[in-house]
């Protein structure tokens, strides 16, 4: 097992040169100048202008440039925002947990829902609840998230008037940071109801967020259940005389299980793509709408860390992946 | 009164293609204590008329019987709660495939102890000194070690062990053999056959166990069901049917059996067993039949009365003097 995480730890170094050249790359391939962009309306005096330039390092050539942000990645250092001097990794990690907060809501939220609905959709298979579920991930699966958020909004926010419609808490609370997180952070500041409050900003974002988890982990649930449960050890497990609900529960998910973390691990990936669609529509404080912004104002030091920030969460979750797999799975663990 | 009687069972499934009867009125007992084999080719429905006895077929089956009861309940009115407490207690299988059969993700303990947990008061230790005790019952070496192993790390015929362990872990008072050996070496398969005899011995618990090998037949049961195509067509004491076979498939059968070829061939029943679509309309041994003629083949026949092996044939062989054919 450690020999394996090490090899994989080893694949991380090309993915991770790869991350550096693409987001150093990206972010000037946009037209725009940074420069301009911060002046705004105002404009900028040529002497100004010059200063910037040779501030931002633009009168360097491009390798130089590369060069000095290789380094500086290698030493830890992201370099500052240009808008607003702050260190990109303070300021990542700043935002992170909002980020990570959401997503996680939300990734339970699917499982939660998803694991339970594929399940039963597979034991009744071909009844009015399996088809009747299937066709609404596929739904789910198709639909286009701004539009599902705003209909969301629209009814819960707007017409029922449950939830809020952005942040993270309401305005009345405040409280330092102590994780990051507002659950955690809110009932650490015992104010009455931020706790609750928290929760209610939560739940219509990490629905959105989760919405297309969901509908795949649902399915994938349901077609690793079909195939497992026409096998012989199941036929075993009921022989034994066990409850419909310990041959499939345990032993039927149990395997099961296998090819769904797998989905719900790629599910990761595009779950943080969506995190920049979700924030931004409930303008939640966090690095996906932190870095929308930066795109428009052409902050390549914030640009180009973020992403390469983000590449390295991915990599960490889909090692956290193949490492539980290899729990579940007695059969890779002894490779 | 038998352990198990089974009267007229038919299984029907539905298929894709209409619908499929895949045992056809078997009548089946088994006294406690008792050894019999069902032996017959593939496709003769053995498994299938088993596993309906357990109520382990999936929902496309339809079971019909006259009487289905074991130990004095019947089995076709149970609720699931009331034959789950019976199957893996009193009533147990162990199936053809043991590397498929067990769960590739728990290990040979945990699925032994699962049916002690199910079926017996006996608390987490007790219940791992008996899986150690099953384990050398079955003859596992190192049973406290084999117990934290997966299936995937023991052999086929381990494998095998460990599921014949897990039948008798709560002492069934029935166990049903379906084609253990099948799966496994030549030399494994004696083994385990050995192993299966001396257990019934021991427990004197009945014993089910299916074949098609005639030879096994032989050396372990005292009483033979002969099936082929979804019906039973003779049913006699070993010693019996080997003597004085009635139908003419178990005559065959038994011409097929090496040591009996007079060549140096091994004689085999020419044709197979006629599947869902072609089903002949009279006896379904005619088309393979060397003594069937206009009547087998547009005329159903009768069972024969007990002395004649209750063979399912119109022109059966070996008729005792004095025995009158139906
Ligand atoms: N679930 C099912 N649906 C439809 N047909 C089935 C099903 N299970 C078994 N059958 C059919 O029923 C017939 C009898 O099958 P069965 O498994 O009882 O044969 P068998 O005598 O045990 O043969 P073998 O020696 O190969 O195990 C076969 O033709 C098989 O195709
Ligand atoms: S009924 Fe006729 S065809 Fe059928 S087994 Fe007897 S002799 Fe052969
Ligand atoms: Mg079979």
């Amino acid at each position: 097992m450690l020999r394996y995480v090490l090899a994989r730890l080893l694949t991380f170094i090309p993915t991770f040169i790869g991350v550096t050249i693409v987001s150093f790359g990206f972010i000037r391939v946009l037209p725009g100048d940074p420069i301009i962009v911060m002046a705004g309306e105002r404009g900028l005096s040529e002497e100004r202008y010059q200063e910037y330039v040779e501030r931002f390092g633009f009168d360097q050539p491009l390798w130089k440039q590369f060069w000095d942000y290789l380094t500086g990645v290698l030493q830890g250092d992201l370099g500052q925002s240009f808008v607003t001097n702050r260190n990109v990794w303070d300021e990542f990690f700043t935002l992170f947990p909002a980020t990570l907060e959401l997503s996680l809501c939300a990734i339970i939220f699917s499982v939660l829902v998803g694991l339970p609905a594929g399940v039963i959709a597979a034991v009744y298979r071909g009844k009015f609840f399996d088809r009747a579920l299937m066709s609404t991930a596929l739904v789910g699966y198709s639909m286009p998230i701004f539009w599902w958020a705003l209909l969301l909004i629209i009814v819960f926010s707007g017409n029922l008037g449950w939830t809020p419609v952005s942040g993270r808490i309401g305005l009345m609370y405040f409280f330092d940071d102590v994780t990051g997180f507002m659950l955690i952070d809110s009932l650490i500041s015992g104010q009455e109801g931020a706790f609750w409050s928290a929760v209610q900003h939560l739940i219509l974002p990490s629905i959105v967020l989760g919405t297309i988890p969901l509908a795949v982990i649902a399915r994938q649930t349901r077609s690793a259940m079909l195939e497992v449960l026409s096998e012989d050890y199941i036929r075993t497990a009921r022989a034994k005389g066990l409850r419909p609900a310990r041959v499939n529960g345990l032993h039927a998910l149990r395997n099961a299980l296998i090819p769904v973390i797998t989905v719900i691990g790629l599910s990761v990936g595009t779950l943080l793509a969506g995190a920049i669609l979700t924030e931004t529509i409930f303008s939640w404080p966090g690095i996906g709408k932190w870095m929308v912004d930066s795109i428009f104002r052409r902050d390549y030091p914030v640009v180009q860390g973020g992403l390469l920030l983000i590449a390295l969460m991915v990599m960490i979750v889909n090692l956290t992946v193949d490492i539980l797999y290899g729990l579940i799975n007695p059969k890779i663990r002894k490779r | 009164m038998s352990l198990l009687k089974i009267r007229n069972l038919s299984v029907e499934f539905s298929t894709a293609s209409g619908p499929f009867r895949a045992v056809d009125q078997v009548d089946v007992d088994v006294e406690a204590g008792e050894i019999l084999a069902i032996v017959g080719e593939s496709g003769s429905g053995k498994s299938v008329s088993m596993l309906a006895t357990m109520g382990l077929l999936p929902w496309t089956a339809t079971i019909t019987a006259d009487e289905m009861s074991f130990d004095g309940q019947d089995l076709r009115e149970l609720s699931g709660r009331a034959r789950r407490r019976i199957i893996g207690k009193d009533l147990s299988m162990i199936f053809q495939e043991p590397m498929s059969s067990l769960n590739p993700c728990f290990t040979t303990g945990f699925q032994i102890t699962e049916a002690l947990r199910q079926h017996t008061d006996l608390n987490r230790s007790q219940r791992k000194d008996r899986a150690v005790e099953l384990m050398e019952m079955v003859g596992i070496p190192d049973p406290s070690r084999r117990l934290k192993a997966f299936p995937h790390q023991l052999s086929g015929g381990m494998n095998q062990r460990v599921m014949i362990a897990m039948a008798i872990a709560c002492r069934p008072r029935l166990l049903i053999a379906d084609e253990p050996t099948t799966a496994l070496d030549v030399t494994i398969q004696a083994q385990i056959l050995d192993l299966l005899t001396g257990l019934q011995k021991e427990t004197g618990m009945g014993l089910i166990l299916i074949t098609h090998d005639m030879g096994v037949v032989a050396e372990t049961a005292e009483r033979v069901a002969v099936q082929y195509a979804g019906q039973k067509v003779e049913d006699q004491p070993v010693a019996d049917l080997f003597a004085t076979p009635h139908h003419p498939y178990t005559s065959a059968l038994l011409a097929a059996l090496p040591e009996r070829a007079t060549e140096r061939r091994l004689a085999t029943i020419p044709g197979v067993v006629p599947g869902q679509h072609d089903r002949p309309e009279g006896c379904l041994f005619s088309p393979r039949c060397q003594y069937a003629d206009e009547r087998c083949r547009t005329v159903p026949p009768p069972v024969q009365p007990a002395p004649i092996g209750r063979a399912r044939c119109h022109y059966p062989l070996n008729v005792p003097a004095g025995e009158e054919v139906a």
